[in-house]
């Protein structure tokens, strides 16, 4: 009945893992939500949603697969961060509800409840969006835990950089959303989606760099290892020739290469975050290690996982695949 | 306070979660009713099956969709609100509630995709599959949920740290307790039953206003005929977790049968009222004996009385006296319902009985509220305990304050009350419009998900605008 440190390194990896993969599908269709609020005319509304219809509810499930993958193998964390950010999580649920309904209900509604359910759609999208983001920004500020429950004043979410990391994150959302809009759409609606990208690219890495800039003054527990770690720097080289890439394939008007660096660019902030926190899971107080629940669970769940994973993995890629190509505005189903 | 925070605490995920039952009580047993009508399209031709189908597939995308979303609140609301027991309990109920999302949730959320927009873009074969795959992950999201509710009620296969933590010994032991294997059916079949009920209620109305008579009958005839054989199998299960219960929990069988004093042989309570502050029952019809024999088949048994327990580990009594007698009338209100309609369907009168007809459609929700009357039993019976002899509910909640509590509740309560009317509304007017006409052609491969429609204003609107 004892944790096993190898096993908690791979279930880290794991949830990481699960996680991006979450940020990067529901952060498209996140972002399309609200720069839906900003299109020009029902037809690209239409269309727009009609370009993650058939995906957001898959994409939405990563969330659920993080948040149990904690539960079953980090219950410390599970039990502590949940209770820590309440209210933005529990607002991020209400916002996730009212934007996954807008899907079914827009198409059945008409006049001012059809715009009721847009508006909904947009709301829902961006509070989910900058609740995601001001909860990291409260992780990353550290947490204090006594025995294994969180331990601080209630409103330990609500300051500058919680605020400031859920707008960065609606700016990242916005531009993963209409790298896909290019990739899924075409004509007017796709040269209002290359407009975007730029413009969105610039914001996103305006608010990394003050980010890493704000990190390494005022969070030192992050920041420290930032100063003796060559991959930092690396990472940051590697994020900058993928903004590049970005940059210069609205220019080349390339319609796979968008997505993919931007994702790219959604990995490497990731990866550069990761190794911050590591070993901590809660920082400044919680390893992985502490946190890990015995081998007894968590060879349990890795025994299915490396079997159950790759199949969801690879259904998901057929899925992906049976929608391949353009969305249209046609209601293909109401 | 912290009593309040409790109550709260409870008030919330009691809302919460009979909101998602709903939706998954219906899908649960209308995706597997899908698939078999695509399957028997697919082998027979039968362009009604299609047709019914197509019907459907529209309501279900609906109460999926909301079923989901509300769900998603379920996996975070262990560790926002109980997070005592989350901490406690992960190293146990985490993997059995990872391996739901991993087998079944991520399957059914991704299918589902394909099912609603993919029928133009798939072999009718695979697309069979696939919604086979949607009705399996239903099945098994079920299944796991069941376990770890099991294991709740019934802890086993684990041994308790110096921390207090739950560590799990016996996975085996976990899952294929007794207890699971009696409790999933029950819920399934409950499922399943709500279906059958809300299927033939439908089909029941259409046949009342002669619209595509055709399908109508299918719907009725489908949802009466499956549960004249659920029902039995269904009490049959109910029986065998009455008497799981009278040995595993003898404190909620106490409450349901509100049987104050330990009694050999056992009375059993019909109906009256439990009086929980003078601990007796008044108006009450009492069978003498009935009780130990249903309870323990054995009529000379000896059956503890609730006050053989001290009072701070008694559940409520009033709750779950009641709803076992609704969850209970139902069950013998469907089976009526059932096993006539067979009859009548034997002497060919079935799709013209109108009054017959008239309680079907009356009886839509039979299944609902058997379902949530039941789980009302089950959960408000095992209290003051969340994990069965082990931890107490009181002392298994997050520490948050009152404010957070008022607001998250608040606007959960404005929240899903808003969405499920107007999901409920769309719904009605679904059925309201009704099936295509039994003469419209069924062209494949589909009539939904057809590119052929114009691309104006979807149906349903251009009906609202119409009004």
């Amino acid at each position: 009945m004892t944790v096993d440190p190898t096993l908690a390194v791979i279930w880290a990896c794991i949830l990481a893992g699960g996680l991006l993969i979450y940020v990067v599908l529901d952060g498209f269709d996140l972002g399309i939500g609200m720069l839906f609020g900003v299109a020009e005319s029902e037809h690209d509304r239409r269309v727009m949603m009609n370009s993650v219809a058939p995906i957001w509810d898959g994409n939405e499930t990563w969330l659920i697969l993080g948040g149990v993958v904690l539960f079953a193998a980090f219950p410390l964390v599970y039990a502590s961060l949940l209770p820590a950010l309440y209210l933005p999580i529990i607002v991020m649920l209400m916002a996730l509800i009212m934007r996954g309904v807008a899907f079914e209900f827009r198409y059945k509604a008409s006049g001012i409840y059809q715009t009721i359910w847009d508006l909904g759609f947009v709301l829902g999208s961006g509070v989910a969006t900058f609740c995601q983001g001001a909860a990291l920004g409260t992780l990353m500020q550290g947490l204090p835990i006594q025995d294994g429950q969180y331990a601080g004043p209630p409103f330990i979410w609500f300051n500058a950089f919680s605020i400031f990391c859920g707008f960065g994150l609606m700016a990242g959302y916005m531009l993963l959303g209409s790298t896909w809009l290019v990739l899924k759409t075409e004509g007017s609606l796709q040269e209002w989606a290359y407009a975007r990208i730029r413009p969105l690219l610039v914001t996103m890495a305006l608010f990394l760099a003050a980010g890493v800039v704000w990190m390494l003054i005022d969070y030192q527990h992050l920041g420290q290892r930032w100063w003796n770690h060559i991959e930092f720097l690396l990472l940051v080289i590697a994020g900058a020739a993928a903004a590049f890439v970005l940059w210069r394939s609205v220019a080349k008007r390339q319609e796979l290469v968008p997505f993919w660096s931007a994702a790219a660019l959604f990995g490497i902030a990731f990866a550069a975050l990761g190794l911050s926190f590591w070993p901590y899971i809660i920082p400044p107080a919680i390893t992985v290690f502490d946190a890990a629940s015995v081998s007894a669970s968590q060879t349990f769940m890795l025994h299915g996982m490396a079997i159950l994973l790759p199949i969801v993995l690879i259904y998901t890629c057929f899925v992906y695949w049976i929608f391949r190509g353009k969305a249209t505005a046609e209601v293909e189903y109401d | 306070m912290d009593t309040d925070l409790v109550l709260l605490s409870r008030l919330q995920f009691a809302f919460t979660v009979t909101f998602h039952i709903i939706f998954p009580s219906l899908t649960i047993g209308l995706a597997a009713w899908l698939a078999t009508l695509e399957g028997l399209h697919l082998f027979t031709g039968n362009p009604h099956y299609r047709r019914v189908f197509n019907f459907w597939i529209k309501l279900f995308a609906v109460s999926f969709g909301m079923g989901v979303v509300f769900g998603i609140v379920m996996a975070f609301q262990f560790g926002t609100n109980w997070s005592v027991l989350s901490g406690r309990t992960g190293g146990i109920q985490g993997p059995l509630l990872a391996y739901e999302v991993v087998t079944a949730f991520l399957l059914e959320a991704t299918f589902l995709g394909v099912v609603l927009f993919g029928r133009d873009r798939l072999p009718p074969v695979a697309y069979f599959l696939c919604c086979c795959m949607v009705a399996i992950g239903t099945t098994l999201s079920a299944f796991w949920i069941m376990v770890n509710n099991t294991w709740m009620q019934t802890p086993v296969g684990f041994a308790m740290s110096p921390e207090g933590n739950f560590l799990p010994t016996s996975w085996y032991d976990i899952i294929f307790s007794y207890a699971v294997w009696i409790r999933f059916p029950h819920m399934l079949l409950g499922a399943y039953l709500t279906t059958c009920f809300v299927a033939a209620a439908t089909g029941a109305w259409f046949l009342l206003q002669n619209r595509s008579p055709r399908q109508a009958r299918i719907m009725v005839t489908m949802g009466l005929g499956l549960a004249a054989i659920l029902v039995p199998a269904q009490m049959v299960f109910g029986h065998l977790n009455g008497t799981e219960i009278n040995k595993t929990q003898p404190a909620k069988l106490a409450a349901i049968e509100a049987r104050w004093e330990t009694q050999q042989p056992a009375s059993l309570t019909l109906i009256g009222i439990p009086l929980p502050s003078q601990e007796r029952n008044i108006l009450a019809i009492d069978i003498p004996v009935l009780g130990s024999c249903i309870d323990a088949g054995d009529c000379s048994a000896e059956e503890p009385g609730l006050k053989s327990f001290a009072p701070e580990d008694r559940p409520p009594v009033i709750i779950p006296f009641f709803t076992f007698r609704i969850m209970v009338g139902m069950g013998v209100i469907m089976l009526a319902l059932a096993w006539f309609g067979m009859v009548l369907q034997a002497r060919g009168r079935l799709y013209t009985t109108r009054w017959f007809l008239w309680l079907c459609v009356v009886s839509f929700p039979v299944g609902w509220i058997a379902v949530i009357a039941g789980w009302y039993t089950a959960e408000i019976g095992r209290q003051p305990w969340v994990v069965y002899n082990h931890l107490r509910t009181a002392d298994a909640h997050s520490p948050l304050t009152l404010f957070d509590l008022i607001i998250s509740l608040a606007g959960f309560a404005i929240l899903y009350l808003s969405i499920v009317s107007a999901g409920a509304w769309y719904m009605f007017r679904m059925v309201r419009n009704g099936p295509q006409p039994d003469e419209d052609p069924v062209d494949e491969p589909s009539q939904i998900g057809s590119s052929k429609r114009p691309l104006a204003v979807p149906r349903e609107s251009m009906i609202g605008l119409a009004e």
